[in-house]
């Protein structure tokens, strides 16, 4: 009987504190959950319903709004331009990011401080600063609105992020290895691709998800170097059905759910990755 | 070196070098010629030394374009930074959860912008949105939450909500790394609670708190979305970012438009800058 109390005397010291703790916890995990439960809820209702009744479950789903998102807007038009534009972007990133970042952080050479020096000033140079001379090119190359005139402004964006990334996840690997490959007969474009890159995969894999993420979200250079129908991206469709169809309610749940849902499956599986990424330091960005 | 690495070095830089030097140098610098120029389209340009930046100095929407985008960096740095802080910390005491809460707290950042944006839009509507129908089943009065008084505000609540779990990632990364011994050290002395985060925890971080502020500060100079879904920089909530849209594509004012670039980052520069003197001498007073 007596321990039974002092159990419970030590459950009431601890207890509020960690109440409270959880209690706040909860609520910021309610406004990330709860948000993306209504968007997704109202987009199995007619506007009229999610103008008058938000907060109800969808009990009768309506799949009108989905119908519309692909009929009248071409939302899949979008999608596959939006994969098509920032997986392009993501591979070339990693391709030459790759190569440079090897160079920068396996060889001695002259000039290799001044070059990180120059990397290091280049990520202080934001979009906007060179969007009229890249638009003016992209026009005289003939090249706005097609998928190129999205992926290169946007591979030279991102590239000095992944460089400085994968140079610093590379010089961490011990020189040993690639002296054994080089006995045996490696040059040096084999022993990138048979020694470096396998090792590198966690680098590369949370480069490729921060890059993929950062192109699939920007909507400036989107409104920018591909507006057209044909060519835009999710993004630009987005912010097009806010300005058009501001007044659908119904379908502006469903372009936004959409868009969210896949990504966050995708986010679901590759989690421990971006953990990664973000825990060894590698992103800062 | 090796035989022939020469040839591997240029090899292997020159794609890189290729992209950054057309892509960004060579714009960085056709930018800061430009803003030297009165241009009417691409084709027909005239030199005018320094006239685009007085014009600038002069410019009062550019005035208030910035104070906005300094008052969103005020609410991101208080509001974002503080909450990915204080979630940190509550998060780093618990035992049970932890992966829950740190996969839940991402959310916002994989989503993009805009479609946070486009959600707002349904919450801050006026006639129909979320806020206004929970205010009416209360009995209140609607409020127009992208009012001139209220817009920047109202819009700066997603621009804080869609970052928060990055920043907490970052902090939650950085406190396990404090090793063990410290908070053992910490417990012998009869530290615990509130003091130990104030005089072990936080103090250990400083140098992760002022990379954070750092890239929150560079990360607010870059706002669009969420202003140009929300209010298209109506009512008070023209930034930098919409400032220049406008300016030099929508207006199709090249020089006048660099001019704003080559003045965005200045101002970005001078910030993160003052941002590092700052946070250094505070770091003295540990």
């Amino acid at each position: 009987m007596q321990s039974v109390t002092v159990v419970n005397k030590k459950r009431v010291q601890i207890k509020p504190g960690i109440i409270f703790i959880y209690v706040v916890l909860f609520g910021w995990a309610l406004t990330t959950i709860y948000s993306l439960f209504w968007i997704v809820n109202n987009s199995f209702k007619v506007s009229r319903d999610v103008m008058n009744s938000s907060f109800k479950l969808a009990f009768d789903p309506v799949m009108v709004n989905y119908t519309n998102a692909f009929d009248r807007i071409n939302i899949g038009r979008s999608y596959l331009n939006s994969l098509i534009m920032s997986g392009g972007t993501v591979l070339l990133v990693l391709l030459f990011g790759g190569l440079a970042a090897y160079v920068l952080s396996r060889f001695q050479f002259r000039g290799r401080r001044a070059l990180f020096s120059i990397l290091y000033a280049s990520l202080l140079i934001p979009a906007f600063a060179t969007v009229v001379p890249v638009y003016e090119l992209l026009i005289k190359w003939e090249i706005v609105n097609t998928y190129g005139g999205l992926i290169f402004p946007q591979t030279a964006g991102n590239l000095t992020f992944a460089i400085l990334v994968l140079a610093g996840y590379m010089s961490t690997i011990p020189k040993e290895l690639e002296e054994a490959a080089f006995m045996d007969g490696c040059n040096r474009l084999t022993l990138f691709m048979r020694v470096l890159l396998p090792i590198s995969r966690p680098a590369f894999a949370s480069a490729a998800i921060f890059v993929f993420l950062w192109s699939y979200n920007d909507l400036f250079s989107a409104l920018i170097f591909v507006s057209a129908e044909e060519v835009r991206p999710i993004v630009a469709l987005l912010s097009e059905i806010s300005s058009q169809y501001g007044t659908d309610f119904g379908l502006m749940a469903t372009a936004v759910s959409l868009t969210v849902i896949p990504v966050l499956i995708v986010y679901l599986f590759i989690q421990k990755y971006i953990e990664k990424g973000l825990t060894e330091g590698a992103i800062k960005g | 070196m090796m035989k022939g690495d020469r040839k591997y070095i240029l090899m292997f830089l020159l794609p890189a070098a290729a992209f950054l030097t057309i892509f960004l140098y060579y714009p960085f610098f056709k930018s800061l010629y430009l803003s030297f120029f009165r241009t009417s389209g691409f084709y027909s340009k005239t030199f005018v030394g320094f006239d685009n930046y007085s014009r600038m100095f002069s410019d009062d929407l550019l005035g208030a374009a910035t104070l906005h985008t300094l008052e969103l960096m005020l609410y991101v740095i208080v509001f974002q930074v503080g909450i990915a802080l204080l979630l940190a910390i509550l998060v780093d005491n618990i035992k049970w959860g932890k992966g829950f809460f740190r996969m839940v707290f991402f959310f916002p950042v994989v989503i993009s912008g805009t479609a946070i944006a486009l959600l707002f839009v349904l919450f801050y509507n006026f006639q129909f949105g979320l806020l206004n129908t929970i205010l009416q089943d209360m009995g209140f009065n609607k409020v127009n939450w992208l009012s001139e008084s209220m817009a920047l505000k109202a819009i700066a609540i997603p621009t804080v909500w869609h970052y928060v779990g990055f920043y907490f990632v970052l902090f939650l990364t950085a406190m396990s790394k404090i090793p063990s011994d410290f908070y053992e050290a910490a417990k012998l002395e009869g530290i615990s609670g509130f003091k130990k985060t104030f005089l072990l925890t936080i103090p250990l971080i400083l140098s992760d708190i002022k990379v954070v502020i750092t890239l929150a500060i560079t990360g607010t100079l870059k706002v669009f979305e969420f202003i140009f879904v929300l209010s298209r920089g109506q009512n008070g909530t023209e930034v930098l970012g919409t400032y220049i849209y406008k300016k030099a594509l929508v207006d199709q004012n090249f020089g006048y438009g660099s001019t704003i670039a080559i003045y965005i980052v200045v101002f970005g520069v001078v910030l993160s800058l003052l941002a590092n003197r700052l946070l250094k001498r505070d770091e003295i007073t540990y």
